[in-house]
């Protein structure tokens, strides 16, 4: 006789997995409304210690050489393509997914890692460059990271559309608090278990499981917070984010649901375009 | 001067060498008893709202009676940029482009009425609004000229459509160079423009509306609505447009990101700053002071990205703040239309309140206030430059926006406290740095987070190059490439 | 002197805007009559040719001590400014008119002659009347990174001047930087000149507005430090009214008041002259004047 070992699921903050703080949980339902887990109920104080977490790890995160970050990124690419069989099988198990479209959905993400990876050592080149001034100056310009992007991500199944907010904000240097879909939050947290044994440094990514309205009023209202990505397509939700960004001017990028898939490069730019900042320098020529 | 202590024992002659009055003269310059809107490419009176006048700062006579729009003139000019913008996003891009080459050309040969009256309606210096306001604004229109047929180019060739209706609000600094910065490149990409000059700087908006007629610039393409704050509040509110992009305050552009939160707007913000001008131990002094006066009293200090908080290594401190003491005597406040005038007049009695309140709060908090003693005109509204030494980054006066001629100085020990100090506000718009040394120019720009760095000079603006804030200074660029992506819809 | 040479911090792209700024100020109406009246009290008037006769050198002597007759409230210009050989003929022509005579020496203008030879011409010139000696430093030292053989040298010079006061040129447009300017300027003035000054007029470049206001900037730092008070000579391309009175706007807005006298300010130039009386007229007559209204020399 073998009994199940079962996995407690947790948040991922600054690259450990806890509990959360309030020590609340709900039961995650498959798509027959089967119990397939607790999932731990995120709090106020969970965003709070997560965008903590976030910010610390910001820093180091943008000055790792843009090569060393498309490696990084590339490894987790690595990482989950080992483990696409058993994403696969519990996305059917656990959300229907039809076993080609889960298989789909899984090498999505994986494509998504890999084509994010490309963009890091490219992005400046695509949007900076030299600007020629009409005086004797060198000045060029660069997109350099928000900081902290908080995402509030769709409440869809699908992997591709986490990793499709979460990479492009690493890829540009940020660093990322995620808040994972309300009704299908195993997928993203078994992603916290592939990018904690990746080369993803700890607390550039953070993973938070719970009520969406709750966590995205804290996220979009926090301070600390540079950029924020809505993809839920609720209008309700879409305008509370944005009021509480008007707070400290934060930047909002919202995206449709359900999330389109990144099929195209321009996509894939416009993402990254809006989680940067560009910085003019100028410099003189002349001793 | 040490020198004339130093009883060197020769005569100092009799002659005391000054420049006489230098004024511009403004008969060049036939402004209209009033202006009306300018709607679907006429003037026209406003459906509710009256006239006010619009005054010289620097004497506190009217210049003009000017519209103010209501809620019911935006709808108007709304409906008159939708009906207008299918046609100008249709025509083919080289053509419209040539609209807005017209426009640069037309500024350039307007450039003198143009100069005299910006400093006549806001007080800057007339060497300022010559040299620096109409040249730039015309060199905007003309770069994004060229871009009108090159967008996909600019826009790393993704596939591009213009937003639509572009509302478009401008301070009281650079009012024409602001108006340049929103409607280039809103026009070189496909989309009419609305724009609300700010209540006290109305007149170049509406020469600028005239030059529209006179480029035979399609109707509705260009409204410009005057009016004061309610006006901009029923603009971003208004139903039918798509963009909208705002230059000016901090809390105003937070109002409006509030406002339009759920609405699925276009939205750039060009807000306030604070920003740091570093001078390091291995600085060229002498150009320092000289970017150090560049930086805070450049138009009065009534610019966003003014290098108002200055942080000086503690080695050199004592040295750069004597030599940019006396060289703030040589600074010529007065007459704005002189021109030899460094410093014009503050732009609005409200402004200066401003000012004088925050200057009070300063002292208050013990820091240690100078000001240029100058004769001051009597009528008008006037400040002297100002220093505040003895600073702590926890005074106010070193945290808020103060938007007048007045700098805060504090020391800092280390390249590494000096990053530290710079980035500790919550703004994020512009920084100088002063050094000789390359290395550390390139490593310091890199860790601030401002959107523009100034290595050696300051206030250097470009239409090629991008400009816009981090943090609470807004999000969006204007200029080069970077600025025709708030104005095109990437699918 | 250290065998390690450090340099100050000059930024050229900033100087260079701060001095073509300078040189926007609108000079109007008295200013304008003033500042030409000054700009020529404070003239140099000079002749440095192959062809220099004692009769060129009288016209010019002549000239100096009256610029105008027309206008006899323009004064004298402080000085002539001749070579060694011609100093007995310019010392006799001004003699008891105020205006002094300067005079070139030291092997000008490369000063690639012996040291000795330099300092026996000095003294030449001085015996001959010279009330001032305008010498060159040896920029083959200065360009070799001896320090130490540029002031040793300029010290001796200033020697073998005596009561006559040494003008110490620099030639700017030879030294490579403004980083250099300075440095040199620093050198001079702690060597001992009483004046510095950027030119030969026979090179490429003479007094740009960058040079000036770099030499003016040393000047105010070492009086700063010394107390010392040490005098600019502006010379070489001003040829120009326009030219002359942004000399005098670099000076005041740099230095001040103070040194816009003849004691502590110089320009160095010929043709000029004949221009700033014709600006002078223009601005009597409100018409505008032709060179044939004024003697050449």
């Amino acid at each position: 006789m073998h009994v199940a070992v079962r996995k407690t699921y947790k948040l991922y903050i600054g690259g450990a997995f806890v509990r959360s703080e309030s020590g609340r949980h709900d039961p995650a339902l498959d798509h027959r409304g089967g119990h397939v887990a607790n999932i731990p109920r995120g709090s106020r104080k969970d965003v709070r210690d997560a965008v903590a977490a976030a910010r610390k790890a910001q820093g180091p995160w943008a000055a790792r050489t843009a090569y060393n970050r498309g490696q990084v990124l590339y490894r987790a690419a690595e990482a989950l393509e080992s483990r696409a069989l058993e994403f696969a099988q519990q996305a059917t198990r656990v959300s229907g997914l039809e076993g080609a479209r889960a298989r789909e959905d899984v090498s999505a993400a994986v494509d998504l890692l890999v084509h994010y990876a490309g963009w890091t050592d490219k992005l400046h080149a695509v949007l900076g460059g030299v600007n020629p001034v009409a005086a004797p100056f060198l000045s060029f310009s660069t997109p350099e990271p928000t900081g902290v992007v908080g995402a509030v991500c769709a409440d869809d199944p699908s992997l591709a559309s986490v990793v499709g907010v979460i990479a492009p904000a690493l890829a540009a240097g940020n660093t990322v608090v995620a808040i994972l879909p309300e009704r299908w939050p195993l997928t993203g947290l078994d992603l916290g278990e592939v990018l904690g044994v990746s080369d993803v440094p700890g607390g550039s990514v953070n993973l938070l499981s719970g009520r969406t309205a709750e966590l995205a009023h804290a996220l979009a209202g926090h301070r600390g917070v540079n950029a924020l990505i809505e993809a839920t397509g609720d209008p309700e939700i879409a305008r509370t984010v944005d009021e509480l960004a008007s707070e400290t001017l934060k930047r909002v990028l919202h995206l449709p649901a359900p999330a389109p898939l990144v099929t195209t490069s321009w996509e894939a730019l416009r993402r990254l375009e809006s989680l940067t900042e560009m910085r003019t320098a100028w410099h003189p020529v002349g001793a | 001067m040490s020198a004339t202590a130093a009883g060197s024992g020769d005569q100092r002659t009799a002659l005391r060498w000054d420049y006489s009055p230098a004024p511009e003269a403004t008969d060049h310059v036939r402004l209209r008893d009033r202006y009306g809107l300018f709607v679907d490419g006429e003037f026209v009176e406003p459906a509710e709202g009256g006239y006010a006048p619009t005054i010289n700062p620097a004497t506190e006579e009217p210049l003009a009676e000017i519209a103010q729009a209501t809620a019911a003139d935006v709808e108007r000019a709304v409906a008159a940029a939708r009906a207008a913008q299918p046609g100008w996003a249709a025509l083919p891009p080289l053509e419209r482009g040539k609209y807005v080459f017209r426009i640069a050309r037309l500024i350039q040969e307007r450039s003198r009425e143009l100069a005299i009256v910006e400093t006549l309606d806001g007080g800057k210096p007339i060497k300022e609004s010559r040299d620096v306001d109409i040249p730039l604004a015309a060199a905007h229109f003309f770069h994004y000229a060229g871009w009108a047929d090159k967008l996909v180019h600019g826009l790393a060739g993704g596939p591009v459509a213009p937003r639509g209706v572009a509302a478009q609000i401008v301070p009281w600094n650079f009012p024409l160079l602001m108006a340049a910065w929103k409607l280039a490149p809103a026009l070189a990409c496909g989309n009419a423009a609305i724009l609300k000059p700010a209540d006290t700087t109305p007149l170049t908006a509406l020469l600028l509306a005239e030059i529209c007629r006179e480029a035979e610039l399609p109707p509705g393409v260009v409204g410009i609505l005057p009016g004061d704050g309610a006006t901009g509040a029923a603009l971003v509110r208004a139903d039918g447009i798509d963009k909208v992009a705002f230059t000016g305050s901090t809390a105003v552009g937070r109002e409006i990101q509030h406002a339009l939160a759920g609405r699925d707007i276009g939205l750039t913000l060009e807000l306030g700053g604070k920003s740091a001008n570093i001078v390091f131990e291995d600085a060229a002094i002498e150009q320092a002071v000289e970017g150090i006066v560049q930086g805070i009293f450049f138009n009065q200090g009534h610019v966003c990205c003014a290098g108002s908080r200055l942080l000086v290594q503690e080695s050199v401190a004592d040295a750069v703040v004597e030599r940019l003491w006396r060289r703030m005597q040589l600074l010529r406040v007065g007459d704005p239309l002189d021109k030899n005038t460094d410093v014009g007049a503050v732009n609005s009695r409200a402004q200066l309140d401003r000012i004088r309140a925050a200057v009070a709060a300063g002292e208050e908090e013990g820091a240690v206030r100078r000001a240029v003693a100058c004769d001051l005109p009597e009528r008008g509204y006037w400040f002297p430059p100002t220093i505040f030494t003895g600073v702590s980054p926890a005074h106010r006066i070193a945290i808020d926006e103060i938007f007048g001629p007045v700098l805060t100085v504090s020391t800092f020990r280390t390249q590494a406290e000096a990053i530290e100090k710079a980035n500790n506000s919550r703004y994020g718009l512009a920084a100088g740095i002063w050094t000789d040394k390359g290395a550390k120019a390139f490593e310091v720009a890199s860790a601030l987070q401002a959107g523009v760095v100034w290595q050696n000079t300051y206030n250097h603006f470009d239409p090629t190059a991008a400009f816009g804030g981090f943090k609470d200074s807004g999000f969006g660029r204007e200029g080069g490439a970077a600025g025709l992506r708030p104005y095109v819809r990437q699918s | 002197m250290s065998a390690l040479r450090s340099l100050p911090h000059v930024d050229r792209v900033a100087v260079q805007e701060r001095a073509a700024a300078l040189g926007k100020r609108s000079i109007k109406t008295d200013a304008k009559r003033q500042g030409i009246r000054l700009a020529i009290s404070l003239l140099d008037l000079t002749t440095l040719e192959g062809q220099d006769t004692p009769g060129k050198v009288r016209q010019l002597a002549a000239k100096a001590v009256t610029p105008s007759s027309e206008y006899p409230e323009v004064p004298s210009c402080a000085a002539v400014c001749v070579y060694p050989s011609l100093v007995p003929v310019a010392a006799d022509a001004v003699s008891g008119t105020g205006v002094r005579v300067a005079s070139v020496a030291t092997g000008f203008p490369a000063g690639q002659t012996p040291l000795s030879t330099r300092l026996e011409e000095t003294r030449c010139a001085v015996a001959d009347g010279a009330h001032e000696i305008d010498m060159v430093i040896s920029r083959e030292a200065f360009l070799s990174g001896d320090d130490t053989r540029v002031a040793t040298e300029i010290a001796l010079v200033k020697d073998a001047c005596g009561e006559a006061h040494l003008k110490v040129i620099l030639e700017t447009a030879e030294l490579g930087s403004y980083d250099h300017v300075r440095h040199a300027s620093m050198l001079a003035m702690e060597a001992g000149a009483d004046f510095i000054k950027t030119s030969t007029g026979k090179a490429a470049q003479g007094a740009t507005p960058g040079v000036v206001l770099v030499m003016l900037e040393a000047i105010r730092d070492y009086v700063d430090r010394t107390g010392r008070v040490v005098g600019m000579k502006a010379a070489g391309g001003v040829s120009t009214s326009k030219q002359a009175l942004h000399v005098l706007v670099l000076v005041k807005e740099t230095l001040g008041d103070e040194w816009l006298t003849p004691e502590r300010l110089r320009i160095g130039a010929s043709s000029v002259l004949n221009d700033l009386l014709m600006q002078y007229a223009r601005t009597a007559t409100g018409r505008y004047g032709r060179s044939e209204d004024f003697s050449k020399e």
